[in-house]
């Protein structure tokens, strides 16, 4: 078949808008307006303590939002995957649908929660309590990441355990393993694939959002995805931004090396 | 214990809907300070329909999504049928290269065609040309592709090579085999590629907000911009329409694809 001329064109349009554009920013951030030759100052710049704890303070907020995602979601997707509800398949409809749910809308929802003049206020005046400002905290991103996030978490993570051969289990108990044992011999280990995409799948999103943290930081909680919205769309500063956008993505490639790693050693370990 | 998992299970399902239900009840709140539910009103639902700026961008955003997929899905199953006869080594280079925009962060995604677009303006410099419709269309179109390729390429492999040539052998064109033999047999793939595509398009924002120029504006970046000067009644009214409309169009994917289980 002579077909295969048809995917040429999509290989020219690839090179145009995948590869032309990260060689772009790549170019951006290692020159200098004005300036020949490269020069790694931006990078530099990345490095000093005002940026250096933007980015810390992003690393920080989406680890933080990995692990809670991971402790609330592992039991749900748990009890989801054992057979003792009928209508499972609606339930696991009903945690995936947020999913679905236009991410802003979903951030700005907590506004009306947590706002001064919110639900939560409300509540504490009603009882004579002081008013608390829960807005523009670094709490407040956070269970901002949290809300958007929890459903990528508990989706690969009930795949994973679907998949579970209930005849490893029955072997198991034949075999005379308690329920503890079954879970931290059997469930747990057959499940760490689907921890792992689901721990993809919160900390990637989680780590580079501007969003959440404008939305419910108020802007004065710069993460590392304002700082590069920013000189994109306010500063102007392409250099920068450029720089400081190859640096998460380093971080990124990195955390998913090391998670690959961690999944290949597990698989070797099988 | 069957307690405790219904009752955890019941407080997450709350921790996860609550910010949306007091989304609904709020837009149907007469006052607009929000302190206390003054009544029953439908008054901003009335005002979302009578906002200008809100209804173009509900129409920009429609037909982006329109057009986007529409040609995301041209062009996806045209470069599907390439890829699927490219030699194996050649075809997982070119599979790396799809998935590339996939994995990148929006935020990436949206920087990187902002400045090519701006470093073509700037080669075009007498054109006057500036960001607006035109990117905004052709970004979504971008990132769209991916997502229909990766949705085609397995129906493609199942399909049997030996169909296409007894076509051929019988005295069929090419083309006629194409559209007679392969594509139906692909159907189910392009359809629920085209579908993701109308979703991502319609759900965008990060990439939307970076390539689209003055005066274009979809849902997304307009939500942006409100919320960014507080609390607005509107909003919420929208949200909850859009919350009903998603229901409904899930409800409808299901259905699709229980009666294809089915069938």
């Amino acid at each position: 078949m002579k077909s295969k001329y048809l995917s040429y064109p999509y290989i020219i349009w690839m090179i145009i808008f995948t590869i032309i554009p990260i060689l772009i920013i790549l170019y951006y951030s290692l020159s200098s307006f004005g300036q020949s030759g490269l020069t790694l100052q931006y990078f530099s710049k990345a490095f000093e303590p005002t940026y250096l704890t933007v980015i810390f303070k992003s690393l920080k907020l989406a680890f933080y939002c990995t692990v809670i995602c991971l402790i609330i979601g592992y039991p749900v997707s748990y009890i989801l995957s054992t057979k003792e509800f009928l209508n499972k398949g609606f339930l696991l409809f009903l945690f995936i649908m947020p999913m679905w749910m236009n991410f802003l809308l979903r951030t700005y929802s907590w506004l009306n929660i947590l706002g001064s003049n919110g639900v939560i206020n409300n509540i504490l005046n009603f009882f004579h309590l002081p008013k608390q400002m829960f807005l523009n905290t670094e709490g407040a991103i956070l269970l901002g990441l949290v809300y958007n996030f929890l459903p990528f978490m508990i989706l690969p993570i009930y795949t994973s355990l679907h998949k579970i051969d209930p005849k490893l289990i029955e072997a198991g108990q034949d075999l005379g393993a308690n329920s503890k044992n079954i879970f931290t011999k059997i469930i747990f280990p057959l499940s760490i694939p689907g921890v792992i995409s689901g721990i993809t799948m919160v900390f990637m999103p989680a780590i580079t959002t501007f969003v959440v943290s404008n939305v419910l930081g108020g802007g004065t909680h710069m993460l590392i995805g304002n700082l590069i919205e920013q000189q994109f769309l306010r500063t102007n500063n392409f250099n920068f931004g450029s720089a400081l956008a190859i640096i998460l993505m380093i971080i990124i490639v990195f955390i998913s090396i090391l998670l690959s790693l961690f999944d290949k050693n597990y698989e070797e370990k099988k | 214990m069957k307690y405790i998992k219904k009752i955890y299970l019941a407080l997450i399902l709350i921790f996860l809907y609550a910010p949306i239900a007091i989304l609904i009840i709020y837009s149907l709140n007469e006052s607009k300070s929000r302190a206390h539910f003054t009544g029953f009103t439908f008054k901003w639902y009335i005002e979302l329909f009578k906002d200008t700026e809100i209804l173009k961008a509900l129409y920009i955003t429609v037909i982006i999504a329109v057009l986007s997929s529409l040609f995301a899905t041209i062009i996806g199953t045209l470069a599907s049928l390439g890829i699927n006869n490219l030699s194996v080594r050649k075809k997982n280079i070119v599979l790396t290269l799809n998935n590339l925009p996939v994995v990148t962060p929006d935020i990436v995604t949206g920087i990187s065609l902002m400045v090519l677009y701006l470093s073509i303006f700037k080669i075009f410099k007498g054109a006057n040309l500036e960001l607006g419709f035109f990117t905004l269309l052709l970004s979504h179109i971008i990132f769209n592709i991916p997502y229909v390729i990766l949705s085609i390429l397995p129906k493609l492999k199942q399909l049997d090579v030996n169909l296409f040539e007894a076509a051929l052998d019988l005295g069929a064109s090419p083309q006629y085999a194409l559209f007679k033999i392969i594509i139906p047999q692909i159907k189910s793939g392009i359809i629920s590629g085209s579908i993701l595509a109308f979703t991502l398009s319609i759900d965008d924002f990060i990439i939307s907000m970076f390539t689209t120029g003055s005066g274009i504006n979809n849902l997304s970046t307009i939500i942006y911009s409100m919320t960014r000067r507080g609390i607005n009644p509107k909003i919420n009214a929208l949200s909850t329409i859009m919350f009903f409309v998603i229901m409904i169009l899930l409800f409808f994917i299901n259905k699709i694809d229980s009666n294809k289980l089915s069938n």
